[in-house]
């Protein structure tokens, strides 16, 4: 997708923050990215605001509170790729020729806790069927088995995570834990303990885009969105992020990441052999471990490998979630997608400091959840 | 008069030989569950219901440790997913909670259980998998198992 272009990003930190609302949050999120675009009232002509607790209205809330109301205001829902699909509606819109300048912003303030999702029924949750994070420990059960993953690449992924974050002042934890540790705290659903599982927290991030200016008009030249995808799941994959009550033993099924992977490559006319840099999904270790696969980082069943081989930390040939992931940053949903594409815009500027990836030319974010919805972006520059 | 109370209808018989409701897609032929009047794999209308075989394997399982939202039975409960020979992969409870006990392939077979008291005093029941007992002794005789 060539022709549209960041032209401004900015984030409220993510972690926990008494007193404060999704509101306060999205305002200091959407009043510096604009800042730094340069874009005030009138300069943008539509609006898409990541969300799913949020409420009614989230993004007007925001914009009305700035006095930037009049334009197209749409709260997109997509679970954790909510973001994700608003920064696709967005580029999409632009592409079109609907729009020339769009904001898109998310905002979140998740509960503490096992997060309560309204996606099941009341039978499910009173069954014990609701439970989240008995999901991911499956999943990650069945990458053990797959892909010869063992505890301890698991406490190695929040170790790399954890160490990352803690350069990144924007994240909720920023202090560096070792395996032991990791391998110490209670066991929520084997195999995965407390800290290989991230916190639902609460957080903002805001990207604006615009349409590509005529080449050579703009020194240093600006960050291009290259792709923007979505996807949702197709039937017949029991541990999909669709959360079914059964699936096949069909194992073939691409997963939703697959899918929205190969789209986003396509559009921007890359591989994965070309990625600098990757912010994936980390709800829990093992997940980022499957995103390698899912994304073509690795091929199959070589994940363990590839942590293994230190490519993914930073220092790598390709590090993953340099900005400390969610595992360091916490998962406020609606910003979580946004919040990995102001680290790559950054870090494809030069301007992550010390966890800064050398030269990085192309970024990808990706984001899966609920739904399912995933989510695929790739950054260029 | 307390008694026993489904946590939802249509989606299991009770009684001593129970089985989870399915349906059978007569276009692709493959089965879901629970019940739904689509089929979720090919989109045909009308897939015909079917009781699911009681018996199947160890796919993958769990054990949550903390009550989830909604929540009120015990912990730790377990939590796997267990294979059905018509080629379905089923969600369910595990009555077995220790995940160090169990392994991969084991033979489960369903039972409906308790999950707590509802306000009526009815037991709530619910589908689990629980692993298969162990065969009877052969008898004498009989060819030594494999």
């Amino acid at each position: 997708m060539s022709g549209v272009v960041i032209a401004g990003v900015a984030m409220h930190p993510f972690g926990r923050f008494d007193g404060v609302t999704t509101t306060d949050m999205g305002v200091v999120a959407v009043r510096a990215a604009l800042a730094e675009a340069g874009v005030g009232r009138g300069g943008f002509q539509a609006a898409f605001c990541g969300t799913a607790y949020g409420g009614v209205a989230t993004g007007h809330k925001v914009l009305s509170r700035l006095g930037l109301t009049g334009m197209p205001i749409v709260d997109v829902e997509a679970g954790c790729a909510s973001g994700g699909a608003a920064l696709m509606l967005a580029a999409g819109a632009i592409r079109a020729g609907q729009y020339d300048t769009v904001l898109v912003f998310g905002t979140e303030k998740m509960p503490r806790g096992i997060i309560r999702s309204s996606f099941f029924e009341p039978w499910q949750e009173e069954a014990g069927l609701a439970a989240t994070p008995s999901f991911f420990a499956l999943r990650a059960q069945r990458l053990a088995m797959t892909s010869g993953v063992t505890k301890d690449h698991l406490a190695r992924v929040v170790v790399k995570n954890r160490r990352h974050g803690a350069k990144n002042t924007d994240a909720m934890y920023q202090k560096e834990i070792s395996a032991d540790e990791v391998l110490g705290s209670r066991v929520v659903c084997e195999p995965l303990h407390l800290f290989m599982l991230c916190s639902p927290n609460e957080g903002a991030a805001a990207v604006v885009l615009t349409r590509s200016p005529p080449a050579g008009t703009t020194m240093p030249a600006p960050v291009t969105l290259a792709g923007a995808v979505l996807r949702s799941h197709l039937p017949g994959a029991v541990l999909s992020e669709s959360t079914p009550l059964s699936g096949l033993t069909d194992d073939s099924v691409p997963s939703p990441t697959t899918l929205a992977a190969r789209d986003a490559f396509e559009e921007a006319g890359l591989g994965p052999s070309d990625l600098d840099v990757v912010e994936c999904q980390d709800t829990d270790a093992a997940r980022e471990l499957i995103s390698y696969e899912e994304l073509g980082l690795c091929e199959a069943g070589g994940s363990a490998a590839l942590l293994d081989s230190g490519a993914t930390h930073l220092g790598g040939r390709m590090p993953v979630n340099p900005s400390g992931g969610l595992l360091a940053k916490g998962e406020p949903l609606g910003a979580s997608a946004l919040g990995q594409v102001v680290e790559l815009v950054r870090q494809l500027r030069g301007d992550c400091g010390p966890r800064q990836v050398e030269g990085a030319r192309v970024a990808l974010s990706h984001t899966v959840g609920r739904g399912a919805n995933a989510g695929v972006v790739i950054l260029t520059r | 008069m307390a008694g026993r109370a489904m946590v939802r209808s249509g989606l299991f018989t009770d009684g001593a030989t129970p089985a989870l409701l399915g349906s059978r897609c007569l276009v692709c032929g493959a089965h879901h569950f629970p019940q739904q009047d689509t089929c979720p794999y090919c989109a045909a209308e009308g897939p015909s219901p079917v009781e699911l075989s009681r018996r199947g394997s160890l796919w993958a399982w769990t054990a949550v440790t903390a009550a989830p939202p909604g929540y009120q039975g015990e912990i730790p409960f377990g939590l796997g997913i267990v294979e059905l020979p018509e080629g379905i992969r089923i969600i369910t409870r595990l009555s077995a909670s220790d995940p160090g006990a169990l392994s991969p392939g084991q033979p489960m077979e369903l039972e409906i259980v308790a999950l707590h008291v509802d306000a009526e005093g009815n037991d709530v029941m619910t589908y689990s998998f629980a692993p298969t007992p162990a065969a009877p002794p052969a008898p004498a005789g009989a060819p030594p198992a494999p």
